[in-house]
């Protein structure tokens, strides 16, 4: 591991401050990410700015029946806050559906949604991987592509060329956040700001190194969740190769209203939490049946862009990901 | 880069200088003699070096030991009072929990941490009703408990074992 140095500022200015100001520095959360990357050398910094105890630690009630989730709230206390489970089981569920735990205990809510890619190749430092090494080029296309991206991939990859990279985003609660229309409350050197949750995270397009549109020394302070309609249900479902403690190969987000606008949010399919918006549009209005599901889901994956690879590839996916949303779709609303 | 800390491991305060790189899980075996923690896989995914830190379980291998510098830590070491076993390691005993010894540790902090979460009516995933709170079952301790890798494969006694140790009959 390359040495750093360690800095645990007095407060969020200070911090941002600090981490501006240092090309070489980054945010330590719960670390469960982070602390990994160092011992792989994936991360190289120069100064690690620990920032656990500087946010609130949290849940507050915003007064119109929205939560305002502290960054430092750990993944397990916000999965076991009574208001979450009740107003919102959909972000419940996906936390309870991530890791294990032990690293629910240490992750944080801003951490979280930072994590960075589980694809092998990004993670093995002695293989080409533009998203570690701008401009060196995809291991991934063509390799071992099970966990990998069917969708916002432009055409065919060419595993040369330094816009390449077909990872997937890896966070189950970053998908909930996609379809609650979350928003997240960033602190930089330039001041506060609000960023919409599904515009946080980025597609690779030219530059896969940057996984959001976060700056250097922007710090994600909490994040915020609009109330849901009343009587509105909302479930996350997730399919991956064992019971328990495995990433997503699939996963689908639905919120849907008594009356109104079905949200569905796609995981393990992008380098983003996917929101199905072509899927959203045709069933607007419509009734949910399976049939209409289907359909809906067919188009939403009329652009997926299966990738062989040595494992067999991941064109599986697109079958499995519009079944996975037909059978959420179907518990939520089983009247229609 | 160095640092000095000072962490209390199982009720004792220890103060030491470990380097910025340096884990919670280096720090108590190589710097403070505590072998209880082990080191399986080092990144995150076996489980054998958990903890509880401030109280609840954690994995040792992905904290530095400088980010939590003032942290109370007990090990499976720790969990002895007045030379009575805590009714986990008992338990682990009562339904021959174990086979090479290795991942115990680990398994028996992680247990204690989930009889805890149970009692705070956490939920998790194999819970059935979010609202409600969880019951001991068989799928409730499977699902708690597959942070922790045994390859003995002795989870069918573990299981038994941490709901022993909960009050329930398995």
């Amino acid at each position: 591991m390359k040495p750093f140095a360690f800095a645990r500022p007095a407060d969020v200015a200070e911090a941002v401050r600090t981490v501006a100001a240092e090309p070489g520095a980054v945010f330590l959360g719960g670390g469960t990410n982070l602390v990994d990357h160092l011992k792989l050398g994936v991360a190289r910094p120069d100064l690690v700015v620990d920032v656990r105890r500087l946010t609130s630690r949290e849940v507050v009630d915003l007064g119109d029946g929205g939560v305002r989730i502290g960054a430092a709230v750990t993944n397990a206390e916000l999965a076991a806050d009574r208001r979450v489970r009740e107003r919102y089981p959909v972000l419940a569920q996906a936390l309870l559906s991530g890791a294990t735990g032990q690293l629910r205990n240490l992750a944080t809510t801003g951490g979280n949604p930072l994590q960075r890619t589980r694809c092998v190749y990004f993670q093995d430092v002695t293989t080409a991987c533009n998203k570690r090494e701008p401009g060196s080029g995809c291991t991934a296309v063509g390799g071992s592509t099970r966990n990998h991206a069917i969708l916002g991939t432009a055409g065919v990859p060419d595993p040369t060329a330094a816009g390449t990279c077909i990872a997937t985003h890896p966070s189950d609660m970053a998908v909930a956040l996609a379809a609650l229309d979350a928003v997240v409350h960033v602190q930089g050197p330039a001041g506060e700001r609000q960023v919409p949750f599904q515009e946080l995270h980025r597609l690779p397009d030219e530059d896969p190194s940057r996984d959001t549109v976060l700056e250097h020394g922007e710090l994600i302070t909490a994040i915020d969740l609009p109330p849901l309609p009343a009587g509105a249900r909302s479930a996350y479902r997730k399919v991956r190769d064992r019971a328990s403690y495995a990433f997503a190969l699939v996963s689908v987000a639905a919120v849907v209203p008594r009356d109104g606008e079905i949200r569905l949010a796609l995981g393990g399919v992008a380098h983003k939490p996917w929101r199905a918006h072509r899927a959203e549009e045709m069933l607007r209005d419509a009734a949910l049946t399976e049939d209409a599901v289907r359909a809906a889901m067919e188009a939403e994956l009329g652009v997926a862009q299966p990738q062989p690879g040595i494992d067999g590839g991941n064109g599986f996916k697109i079958p499995l990901v519009a079944r996975t949303v037909v059978a959420t779709v179907r518990d939520l609303a089983p009247e229609a | 880069m160095d640092a000095e800390i000072t962490l209390t491991v199982d009720g004792v305060p220890r103060r030491l200088t470990v380097d910025t790189r340096t884990t919670l899980l280096d720090a108590l075996r190589e710097r403070l003699g505590n072998p209880s923690a082990k080191k399986g896989c080092d990144h995150g995914q076996c489980g054998a070096c958990t903890v509880l830190l401030g109280g609840d379980r954690a994995l040792s291998c992905l904290a530095l030991a400088v980010a939590h510098d003032g942290a109370e830590i007990t090990t499976a070491d720790g969990l002895a009072a007045d030379g009575e076993l805590h009714p986990v390691q008992q338990a682990f005993i009562d339904r021959d929990a174990f086979q090479c010894g290795y991942c115990t540790p680990g398994q028996i902090c992680s247990a204690v941490g989930v009889l805890d979460e149970v009692r705070r009516g956490w939920p998790s995933s194999a819970t059935p009703d979010l609202g409600a709170d969880p019951e001991l079952s068989h799928a409730e301790v499977a699902e708690r408990m597959s942070g922790n890798l045994c390859r003995c494969a002795a989870y069918v006694n573990i299981v038994p074992a941490v709901q022993q140790a909960g009050g329930v009959t398995p």
